[in-house]
């Protein structure tokens, strides 16, 4: 059975799409190749920074005849409806077949479709892949349409078995389908044909291009720590810079460099930041100073002088890099040790949002609230409301408008600059954080207050001028800042009833609006823990659902009583009771809610009931007093066996009127009883 | 390989040379103040309509914020770019872009040169394009572009656009640390001249003048001026009653178009427009832009047939 090798050859690919590229080319292929009828036994996709390229092997090397039989009208059916059977079928009167069955002769069509070759199959999926190739971006150049990322220059299409191989003819806007493709574009740039996968791969290695990725990322890797390794240091891992590096070489050269003295008094993170956002080099770290002291850059090239020339020219552009670093860091330096009062002055003329202030004004905002929450997180209300008022003001500062990525953390480096104290510093450093689902949560206090403030600001101001997230946009990241303060009060385990943060954080926000956007993202964050939305529905129903650790408490003990038999059990006992208690009600117009006495009671399951509530109702009352709802749960779990016996032995629907009454009464105590709870008829199943 | 090149001028000379030997029409400077060579009549309006065009010219930019008084050792007010744009695309244009940088003096045997992902946007000129940088070394040299769209206009066919940032490529080839070093003219020249000599002190009164100097209020009263005037010629009826003729006034409008986007540069060197102010500016004058692109491609330059 044949191979297939495809090459696709441009100009330079930017090295974030490759990965993905590879496999769309993949996907896209397979797919089409699987639809029309071919099987594979294995598929592989590459890229460099110049190709994308696919290797399948044993390809089936043509479709298999289909025959397909379709059951028409009968043959004396209006000529209309036998007409759009010819239509829909292609065929002619004479073509179809009629045959007799039980109610009469029935038209039916044969249709044959014949196996087609391979190569015509792969030219159609492999034109159809490229015109249609999701590319983030794509692009035209000289006078064609045709679209790619950067402009295409030739494609390999090479069908190969032991008899030898065969280009598969395609001619896509002027590229033809060759077997020819070329090397390192400096060291081997002459262009070489290709009999296979095989020899493709050898071919190219021996043209100075490492195929595979991920080969490319090992010898980087390698190289690199055996370099450091040698001379004591080590690399400072970064997994995403690796990749990165990876598809901006064909043929990877690792230099290490020295990172002039001048610069090592820079944070390290500054350091690594500029080196990296700049110009993609490795942060080389030594493990006894715990400084970072030297750099690796990857070239694309093997030269006569080693490298020499690239890395003094590298050194160069480092020094001029972090000759600006070193300067906005010293006058930053300053500005941070007179107190940074130009910097809080200079956020009054900067615009958060048009109809929510200045950035000082949110600061205000954010400090007041800062304050107030503090004693509910445990953190000193005066340096909470300090280290909000002085969290942002490393906007202004040189660094972060060279960095951005640096906010924060340069804040703490001028905070304790400025001589303020290391909670305040780490606040500034801390109260962005939590970003992400999977980034650290603050537990510092005065961070955590602040971190709540800031986030807790932003939701208000954004609801009380309507701009909330709706569908897929969600321009200022309200999601995100939701989740936020989710982490923080859960992951803290805080006491803080979020109705009367909102009304002091902004009272014009519809508080009541936000707290249901928070307990949307609260159930699709315990749906992600593994806890059903109908249980958490059933806790959301209940008072105090604004304190999102009780909210969280009460559904993770209803869960755990949920996965109980007893549990399980109770829920369908209780439902009973509710629907005929419900339908009692419903009929006669009354609600049966008190009064149910033990004296009317007949059989021994119902008296047994009676107990059983009394012992329930005094154990739950005071275990949701103390919010111990576990305990209260397992109280309610007691009810189930006297409720199953309940229904198993007694009619409620009496015939005498007053015993009737009094058990739908009775009914009526499980239900109030068990909604204390939670509210249990949410539950579904 | 050629010899190492000895100044800043003789590197722009080869590239001059260069670039005409591949057949570009060597244009001079546009006679007006521009932010970019990007901004040059010859690579706007040019790189619109389907009319083939092969263009390379110095072009002295303006970016009134980078003032540094001339302290900074690569940062200017004023400095040289390197502008080659050729429509259609050629699809040679990397080897010809490669060929460039050797006839300036870096080999490619020895030096690491790298095509960098970077897609160019002008929210001024409603324009956008895929390339990338090119790295030497490790340090940016040159943008490379193909167009996508000009003024709000697809570009059919794509031009392809190099900028070189002179100064900075010529500091690297020369081997000079701060700009102000660099030998303009030969070094054995009976007057030898610095980079310094010429530039030093116009940076200095140019910085002082586009942070401190520049009249507000009257670059505000320009700005609206030249919006003004660009609208009202490209509002003129096309046919001339004087001579008869269809005369589109595309290029004294775009002129009009190149003020107001310097005059908005100085304005925000002056500090006096705030953030959401400046999208609001960026916004008039590529609503201008494309006024003008509309115009071009009315006109015979711009392909059109009547």
């Amino acid at each position: 059975m044949p191979n297939l090798l495809i090459e696709l050859f441009s100009e330079e690919i930017p090295a974030r799409m490759q990965g993905k590229a590879a496999d769309d080319l993949r996907k896209l292929v397979t797919d089409g190749l699987v639809e029309a009828g071919l099987t594979y036994e294995g598929a592989a996709a590459f890229s460099t920074p110049r190709r994308l390229a696919l290797s399948i092997e044993n390809l089936t090397a043509e479709s298999k005849p289909v025959r397909e039989e379709r059951k028409g009208p009968r043959t004396d059916a209006p000529a209309q409806a036998i007409e759009g059977f010819l239509r829909s079928t292609g065929l002619s009167l004479e073509q179809l077949e009629a045959r007799d069955e039980k109610k009469g002769q029935v038209y039916y069509a044969v249709i044959e479709k014949q196996g087609r070759k391979a190569a015509e199959i792969i030219a159609e999926v492999l034109e159809n892949a490229i015109r249609n190739f999701p590319w983030p971006k794509s692009m035209r150049w000289g006078s064609g349409s045709l679209k790619w990322v950067r402009p295409l220059h030739s494609i390999i299409c090479l069908l190969s078995d032991e008899g030898g191989s065969e280009v598969v003819p395609l001619d896509i806007d002027g590229i033809t389908s060759g077997k020819s493709t070329k090397g390192h574009r400096f060291m081997a740039p002459a262009a070489f044909d290709v009999n296979g996968f095989d020899d493709y791969e050898a071919k190219l290695k021996r043209a100075r291009v490492i195929l595979r990725a991920e080969e490319r990322a090992e010898t980087i890797w390698n190289e690199a720590t055996n370099m450091a390794f040698a001379q004591g240091l080590e690399i400072v891992e970064d997994r995403g810079l690796l990749a990165e590096v990876a598809g901006l070489v064909e043929w990877p050269v690792v230099l290490m460099g020295p990172i002039g003295e001048a610069f090592l008094g820079l944070p390290p993170e500054v350091l690594q930041t500029s080196m990296k956002e700049h110009q993609k080099f490795f942060s080389v770290k030594n493990p006894k100073t715990g400084r970072i002291e030297k750099f690796v850059t990857v070239a694309n090239i093997e030269t006569k002088d080693n490298g020499e020339t690239i890395l003094k020219g590298n050194l160069k552009v480092l020094s001029a890099r972090l000759s600006d670093a070193k300067f906005f860091y010293e006058n930053d330096l300053r500005e941070a040790k007179a107190g940074m009062g130009k910097w809080l002055d200079g956020l009054d003329v900067v615009t958060f949002h048009n109809k929510l202030g200045s950035q000082k004004a949110r600061i205000d905002r954010i400090a007041a609230l800062a304050r107030e929450i503090a004693p509910a997180v445990g953190a000193d209300a005066d340096k909470a409301f300090e280290a909000a008022q002085i969290a942002k003001a490393d906007l202004r500062s040189e660094m972060v408008g060279e960095f951005p990525e640096l906010q924060g953390l340069m804040g703490m480096y001028y905070a304790n600059a400025a001589g303020r104290i290391a909670d305040v510093a780490a606040a500034c450093r801390d109260h962005y954080s939590p970003l992400g689902p999977s980034d650290e949560v603050p537990t510092a206090p005065v961070s955590v207050a602040v971190a709540l403030a800031d986030k807790i600001d932003t939701l208000t101001g954004f609801w009380a001028i309507d701009e909330k997230p709706t569908g897929s946009k969600d321009p200022f990241a309200l999601r995100r800042a939701a989740l936020g303060v989710i982490r923080l009060v859960l992951e803290n385990n805080l006491t803080l009833p979020l109705n009367a943060v909102f009304a002091s954080a902004n009272k014009d926000a519809d508080g009541e609006n936000l707290l249901a956007f928070f307990h949307d993202r609260l159930k699709v964050f315990l749906k992600d823990k593994g806890v059903r939305h109908d249980v958490i529905d059933a806790c959301i129903a209940m008072e105090g659902n604004d304190d999102l650790s009780l909210l969280v408490k009460r559904a993770g003990a209803l869960s755990a009583f949920m996965a109980t038999e007893d549990g399980e059990n109770l829920i369908q006992g209780f439902k009973r009771a509710n629907n005929i208690l419900s339908q009692a009600e419903a009929k006669d117009g009354v609600e049966y809610s008190f009064g149910a006495d033990v004296k009317f009671a007949e059989s021994d399951e119902e008296k047994a009931l009676f107990a059983a509530l009394d012992t329930a109702e005094a154990a739950i009352t005071p275990a949701m007093a103390s919010q111990d709802f576990a305990a209260a749960m397992t109280a309610m779990a007691a009810l189930r066996a006297p409720i199953d016996a309940f229904f198993t032995a007694v009619q409620v629907n009496a015939d005498n009127e007053i015993i009737r009454r009094n058990r739908l009464n009775l009914l009526s105590r499980i239900r109030t009883t068990c909604l204390a709870v939670a509210d249990l008829t949410r539950i579904e199943g | 390989m050629a010899e190492k090149p000895r100044s800043f001028q003789e590197i722009i000379l080869r590239l001059q040379n260069y670039w005409a030997a591949k057949g570009c029409a060597v244009l001079q400077p546009y006679d007006m103040e521009v932010g970019a060579g990007t901004f040059h009549p010859a690579t706007t309006l040019r790189s619109l309509g389907s009319r083939a065009w092969a263009a390379a010219y110095v072009q002295p930019s303006r970016r009134p914020t980078d003032g540094r008084y001339g302290e900074n050792p690569n940062r200017l007010q004023h400095y040289y770019q390197y502008q080659v744009l050729i429509k259609p695309s050629p699809p040679d244009l990397q080897d010809l872009y490669l060929g460039s940088l050797e006839a300036i003096g870096i080999d490619a045997s020895l030096h690491d040169i790298r095509f960098v992902e970077d897609d160019w946007e002008s929210p001024t000129l409603g324009a956008w394009g895929l390339g990338w940088e090119v790295w030497c070394d490790g340090m940016e040299v040159s943008q490379f572009t193909y167009f996508q769209q000009v003024g709000g206009h697809d570009c059919k066919p794509v031009s392809g656009e190099l900028t070189y940032g002179l100064e900075r490529l010529a500091m690297y080839v020369l081997g000079v640390d701060h700009v102000m070093d660099m030998p303009f003219n030969d070094p054995q020249s009976p007057i030898a001249l610095k980079y310094g000599d010429i530039f030093r002190q116009t940076e200095e009164e140019y910085s002082r003048h586009n942070f401190d100097g520049a009249t507000t209020e009257m670059l505000l009263q320009h700005f609206q001026d030249a919006e003004a005037e660009c609208q009202r010629l490209l509002d003129m009826p096309a046919d001339d009653p004087k001579t008869g003729k269809r005369i589109i006034l595309a290029h004294p409008a775009y002129d009009q178009c190149i003020k107001a986007s310097h005059l908005f540069n100085l304005l925000d060197a002056r500090g006096v427009i705030s953030v959401t102010e400046r999208q609001a500016y960026i916004g008039r004058v590529r609503a201008l832009a494309k006024l003008c692109a509309d115009a071009f491609v009315q006109t015979e330059a711009g392909g059109f047939a009547a």
